[in-house]
């Protein structure tokens, strides 16, 4: 029930809500990712993520199954990141769950993504007309 | 003892390569390894955070490490 994946595939958002599809499952709510066209005012040109694949799996899994102690009510959950080269419009991350109701669904997604920000271990370089930074990586 | 260190986005741009041998005193712990890698590289003691990850659990200052585990310095994630 749960589904991870680290890919550098473009990512199939229809195929990934397939599996989250449930009979005991009244609701499927869903985080789509994507690259955004500017950073701080600044226009960006394209983004890399760089992922230490064995922990951000690792963590991927944890977070999902910490979900699932939290709301035990969760039918399936997935989480499928990116990685490589993505450029603006690109679908970065999608978090899907299904739950028997609405507002443990919202609540569980909305955990989801946040937990993964905070803790999984991939890295995201955005790249400008006249330069690049590491996102986060200076105070 | 000799750790081998895997290093990721800006910590493997900082040191310039995206693994590193330290050479490290059996029992060395977590926070006397990053307190060495700091000296060593400056900019590392620059990053918002920097942890260490063994095996690929975040690792706690106090914990030991031996050259059976597997270490990574963690830069500040951004993914999402």
């Amino acid at each position: 029930m749960i589904h991870i994946d680290l890919t550098d595939q473009p990512i199939d958002v229809a195929a990934a809500l397939r599996t989250v599809e449930d009979d005991g499952a009244g609701a499927i709510n869903t985080f789509i990712g994507a690259v955004r066209n500017k950073s701080t005012g600044r226009p960006v040109v394209r983004l890399e993520y760089e992922a230490y694949d064995s922990m951000a799996l690792h963590q991927l899994r944890k977070v999902a199954e910490q979900a699932v102690e939290q709301w035990p009510m969760l039918k399936k959950v997935t989480v499928i990141h990116r990685k490589g080269t993505l450029h603006i419009g690109d679908v970065a991350v999608v978090v899907a769950v299904s739950t028997p109701h609405r507002a443990e669904s919202f609540a569980a997604c909305h955990y989801i993504i946040d937990t993964l920000k905070q803790v999984v271990t991939i890295w995201k370089k955005e790249f400008y007309e006249d330069g690049d930074v590491w996102v986060a990586a200076h105070p | 003892m000799n750790l081998k260190i895997a290093l990721f986005g800006i910590a493997r741009e900082i040191v310039g390569q995206s693994s590193l041998e330290v050479s490290a005193p059996e029992g060395q712990s977590v926070q006397a390894l990053l307190a060495g890698l700091r000296e060593q590289y400056p900019a590392l003691g620059r990053l918002s955070s920097l942890a260490v990850a063994v095996n690929n659990e975040y690792a706690e200052d106090g914990v030991t490490l031996s050259e059976r585990d597997e270490i990574a310095l963690i830069p500040p994630v951004s993914g999402g």
